[in-house]
């Protein structure tokens, strides 16, 4: 019995090591104000242990119940039938067994003890295994943060009367298993007998029967057939250099037919421009961070921090987002209305307009031209009409793309697109007229755009953009058009309301702060509507992302906008704004989102149609130091300034001198410069994959040439353009 | 549904109930707030200059780091002495033809709160210092140097305003730095960045959020730290190391006033500033901006007493307490 004592206590040591560990997790937590009200833990904590409690009760009641049933008396018929449901479980090996023990006893009767031990070894072996089990559920009960001193006591008084319990119950089910065994004894003796007394043509007809069945293994040939492999269709994609490789081969984009030569060259025109626009952008966004270490690397008034900020966010934004999203928008409003894009002038004329607000606005802003400070909306007036009437012009085109569309419905990309066109006219109308600009008006109006422009412009069409090429690069139809659905419209309801959150204890009415608040709360609906949407579209369909480069800049954009826009969430809270409002963290919430959901999820589009419109495609290698230093460039990016700038939050409430903060966040500003530089590195890299998908130069297709020889009657070689 | 299958009214309906929102939460809140403020009886408007001042605040991007709203939390109670109000923003007008009001609240503390520069920081010497590079003054700060705000004369004339910045930080060139006009609007607009002070019998909004409130002296270890008050307030002139900044900011490293008997001059120069040396900037009257209680004068005193070889006789809150008072009066005559 020594032996079984300390088996028992070893679950029990686990037990206690788990909720040492846990409560002391609970107070290192401490510091930190995420905490649910302490009589709220209280009564989760009381619920995970009542919870655990009933578990264990109906784990003891079903265990009392086999036994009972083991001890009441049995009608005879049943008892057999129990008996000749044994025999037609036996596997293969005990039925062999068995017919050896039949074919010795007609020989000379002996032999049936080896019967018995075999039975009664095997089933004396099953129920060992149940100690162990159930020990894991309970300690969770108690994982809940809290952070008073009361709630801890409490915790503390129950870990030794939960170890009672544990203890107790334990003991209970070892006894219970040993009567359970006992019983299992006595039926195997029982079945032994049985199988003794079995008639000798029973035996030879259905238990060698049963036997054959066990037995029967798939010779795997069934489906294939002994006739050679042939690839009559021309499914199979071979790789004939196996080589070593560098990277994982991927699968080829395929060829699709029919888009408008016109088209394409617009597109790819958008494209284009929004790639300079990132390599601008970036570039400027680099040197800022550069700045946060080295405040004296320049002294030209053009190049001043101040001034150059807002260059990087408003190219970012409406150079390369803005036009990126709008390219791949001419490609999917079109495509999912199954016609031809209405005016492809307009297109042109949007493209030259958009381009020219950016050179402009960049232009204007470093010359410190600037139309109040407000973010995103530094450019003046003229400068965001000349964006505006591209928009404008877009709008128009789209709703005459739809409003000729062969489909009946409007597919949900469309909603996406389409809306979010109309809203950011809204917007740049909202944040542009000086009816309702003077005094707080302004900052009001200021939260309301600068979070709209953000949510309404970027985030809505891309998600349309989403609804378009991950189903098509997944080969599968989107999960949900309900999912969508919710999404589009509690998008609407609840991100509108959100944009004064920036301004949390501010001189903003408190009413309008806490709708803000509010309505990021609410924006947990449509955030979880639409991840749940996209990864259920995944289902069935992860194995297709390892032979993909696009998929996985789906899988991280996916993945960032739930833990990005939830992240936001979090952040609007007033207990969380006294931390983190005015530090870094907006900066780090700001690229994880713009950066790890946007851009990713444009590149996503971008690497899935270039190489459609244009049959070229980029080097494997080059895509995939893309994806990897984007990737982790914004993880060394975000990761040290969220630290960062939460050590200096509380360090501010605590009312250390203010320059203590920016000697702490020295090291963070430094990891931010580097994870910076990865990711300007990785847009190098994206635009040697632009050049090559749209300009790559032509190689000879020794195949394809040769092929073309033997119509040519002058036999040169000739490319094919 | 006919709804989702007729582009007019899906988009149509979307268009409608997006305004409509942004009616209720954008438009009608701001129009009511630019309605219902009015600018604080003893609120001042900005000069000219600071006029001029404020438009190159708003062309060099300064909000990208500086805030100007101190919020009724606890923390902020460093940037001013009371929550900024509505009213406190109520005279921002559109800026002109082209460009938007400019409210400037900000929102990203790199640099600290402006909305009581003026109070806090007066000194034109040290703004100018600092302006044409910050790490002259404070070594640790990551702001940008303007040194286009200045221009370097071999001789300067008799009304330019000569900035003393030491030699190498002149990148090697030789002669003296002169503040342009531009340099001295930046200023003015910044000297008038102070709080209003709200009318009598008005009740500031409470800040929220507080922190536990410090123990009254006479138990040991609950006194205020003086290292960090000096930090926070003296510093960016008087330097770490206490030896200031040749002829700009006295140094205190062996000052006779620190270390010397009368002890009223000294609590009264931490309270009410000075400016009683030509070769010197003005002191701002530090104590009395940041409201310091007896507590933390005496930190003060006893951290500046005891630092960089200073040993000079430690101080009570007691004896503080009594000379405050009177130079209270004093400075009230």
């Amino acid at each position: 019995m020594k032996s079984s004592t300390f088996i028992k206590r070893i679950p029990l040591l686990i037990l206690g090591i788990l909720l040492k560990s846990l409560t002391a997790g609970a107070q290192q937590m401490t510091p930190s104000n995420f905490s649910f009200g302490s009589r709220e833990a209280l009564t989760w904590v009381l619920f995970g242990f009542l919870l655990a409690l009933f578990f264990a009760a109906l784990v003891l009641k079903q265990k009392v119940n086999d036994i009972r049933d083991g001890y009441k008396k049995k009608a005879e018929d049943e008892q057999t039938n129990e008996l000749k449901e044994h025999s037609r479980k036996l596997n293969s090996k005990q039925i062999s067994k068995l017919l050896d023990y039949k074919e010795r006893n007609r020989r000379n009767k002996t032999g049936i003890s080896v019967l018995i031990l075999l039975l009664t070894t095997a089933i004396s072996i099953l129920p060992t295994s149940s100690l162990v089990a159930q020990s894991t559920g309970k300690p969770n009960a108690s994982s809940l943060l809290s952070e008073t001193g009361v709630l801890i006591t409490i915790v503390l008084l129950l870990i030794p009367i939960l170890a009672a319990i544990i203890l107790l119950i334990v003991k209970v089910v070892n006894a219970l298993n040993q009567t359970k065994n006992r019983q299992n004894l006595e039926m195997a003796e029982k079945l032994a007998n049985y199988l003794r007394s079995l008639p000798e043509e029973e035996v030879n007809t259905e238990l060698k029967r049963r036997k054959a069945a066990l037995d029967y293994r798939l010779n795997h040939q069934e489906l294939a057939g002994t006739q050679p492999a042939e690839d009559e269709k021309g499914l199979l994609q071979i790789n004939s250099q196996p080589g070593l490789p560098i990277v994982a081969l991927k699968k080829k984009a395929l060829q699709r037919p029919g888009i408008d030569p016109e088209l394409s060259r617009l597109i790819l025109w958008y494209l284009g421009c929004a790639t300079f626009w990132l390599l601008f952008g970036t570039t400027i966004g680099e040197y800022l961070g550069i700045k946060f270490v080295a405040p004296d690397a320049d002294h030209v008034s053009w190049l001043s921090f101040g001034r150059l900020r807002p260059v990087h966010t408003n190219a970012v934004f409406w150079g390369w987002a803005s036009l990126g999203m709008l390219g791949l928008g001419y490609y999917v409003v079109p495509r999912v209305s199954n016609t031809k894009l209405a005016n492809i002038n307009y297109g042109w004329y949007a493209l030259w307009l958009i381009n020219a607000a950016v050179i402009l606005g960049t232009i204007c802003l470093m010359a410190g031209i600037n139309n109040g400070g407000g973010e995103y909306r530094e450019y003046i007036w003229p400068v965001a009409l000349l964006f505006a009437i591209g928009v404008v012009l877009t709008l128009v085109n789209f709703l005459q793309t739809i409003a000729r569309r062969t489909t009946k419905e409007i597919y949900i990309s469309n909603w996406y697109i389409i809306a979010s066109i109309i809203f950011a006219i809204v917007i740049t109308v909202v944040a542009y007229v000086p009816y309702w600009q003077n005094g707080l008006g302004e900052t009001i109006i200021q939260g309301y755009y600068m979070h709209q422009g953000v949510g309404m412009w970027f985030m809505l069409f891309t998600l349309g953009i989403v609804y378009y090429f991950l189903p098509q690069q997944l080969n599968k139809p989107i999960y949900s058009y309900s999912l969508g659905i919710l999404a589009f419209w509690t998008q609407i309801l609840f991100y509108t309301l959100i944009g004064t959150h920036h301004f949390v204890f501010s001189s903003i009415p408190w009413w309008l702060q806490t709708v803000a608040i509010v309505g990021s709360v609410g924006m947990v609906i449509p955030v979880i509507a639409g991840t749940t949407n996209f990864i259920m579209t995944f289902k069935g369909a992860w194995y297709k992302i390892k032979d993909s480069y696009t998929l996985p800049f789906f899988l991280v954009g996916i993945i960032f906008y739930f833990t990005g826009s939830m992240q936001g969430t979090a952040e609007a809270f007033r207990s969380t704004n006294l931390i983190w409002h005015f530090t870094d963290f907006t900066v780090a919430h700001s690229h994880l989102t713009m950066y790890g959901i946007i851009c990713f999820f444009l590149w996503a589009g971008i690497y899935a149609i270039i190489p459609r419109i244009t049959g070229r495609e980029a080097p494997q290698i080059t895509i995939g130091a893309h994806f990897w230093l984007a990737l982790i460039g914004l993880m060394f990016y975000t990761i040290p300034l969220m630290y960062g700038s939460t050590m200096k939050g509380l360090l501010w409430m605590e009312g250390k001198p203010f320059i203590d903060g920016v000697v702490l966040m020295a090291p963070y500003w430094l990891w931010r410069a580097i994870g910076g530089s990865l990711m300007w590195l990785s847009h190098l890299f994206f635009a040697y994959n632009m050049y090559k998908m749209m300009a790559g130069r032509y190689m000879v297709d020794v195949r394809e040439t040769a092929i073309q020889n033997l119509d040519d009657s002058t036999n040169t070689v000739q490319p094919i353009a | 549904m006919e709804l989702f299958d007729n582009h007019k009214k899906l988009f149509g309906t979307a268009a409608i109930f997006f305004i409509g929102l942004t009616i209720l939460v954008a438009i009608m809140p701001a129009i009511r707030n630019q309605d219902n403020n009015q600018p604080l009886p003893g609120a001042v408007e900005l000069s000219p200059d600071a006029v001029k001042g404020k438009a190159l605040f708003i062309a060099n991007g300064c909000v990208a780091c500086h805030t100007q709203q101190v919020r009724n939390v606890d923390m902020d109670k460093m940037w001013g002495t009371r929550p900024s109000l509505a009213a406190d923003y109520a005279d921002n007008h559109r800026t002109d033809f082209w460009r938007n009001t400019a409210t400037l609240m900000g929102t990203e503390r790199t640099g600290p709160d402006l909305t009581d520069i003026g109070n806090r920081q007066p000194s034109k010497d040290w703004n100018l210092v600092h302006l044409y590079n910050p790490r002259i003054v404070v070594k640790e700060s990551i702001m940008p140097a303007y040194p286009w705000l200045f221009i370097i004369k071999e001789e300067p004339s008799k009304s330019d305003i000569v900035v003393n910045v030491p030699s190498q930080y002149l990148d090697g060139k030789e002669g003296k730095v002169v503040a342009t006009k531009d340099a001295m609007y930046l200023i003015a607009y910044l000297q008038s960045l102070k709080q209003t002070k709200l009318p009598d019998g008005t009740a500031a909004p409470a800040f929220l959020y507080k922190r536990e409130e410090k123990k009254v002296a006479g138990a040991t270890g609950s006194e205020p730290d003086g290292k960090a008050i000096f930090t926070a307030n003296c510093q960016s002139c008087h330097q770490a190391n206490g030896e200031g900044l040749p002829g700009a900011f006295p140094p205190l490293k062996g000052s006779p006033v620190v270390l010397g008997e009368d002890l009223e001059k000294y609590v009264d120069i931490i309270m009410n500033g000075y400016d009683a040396r030509a070769e010197f900037g003005v002191m701002p009257p530090v104590g009395t901006n940041m409201q310091f209680t007896e507590h933390e004068v005496a930190a003060l005193i006893n951290y500046e007493r005891s630092s960089w070889g200073n040993n000079g006789k430690k101080v009570t809150p007691d004896e503080v307490k009594k000379i405050i008072n009177f130079v209270k009066l004093k400075a009230a005559k």
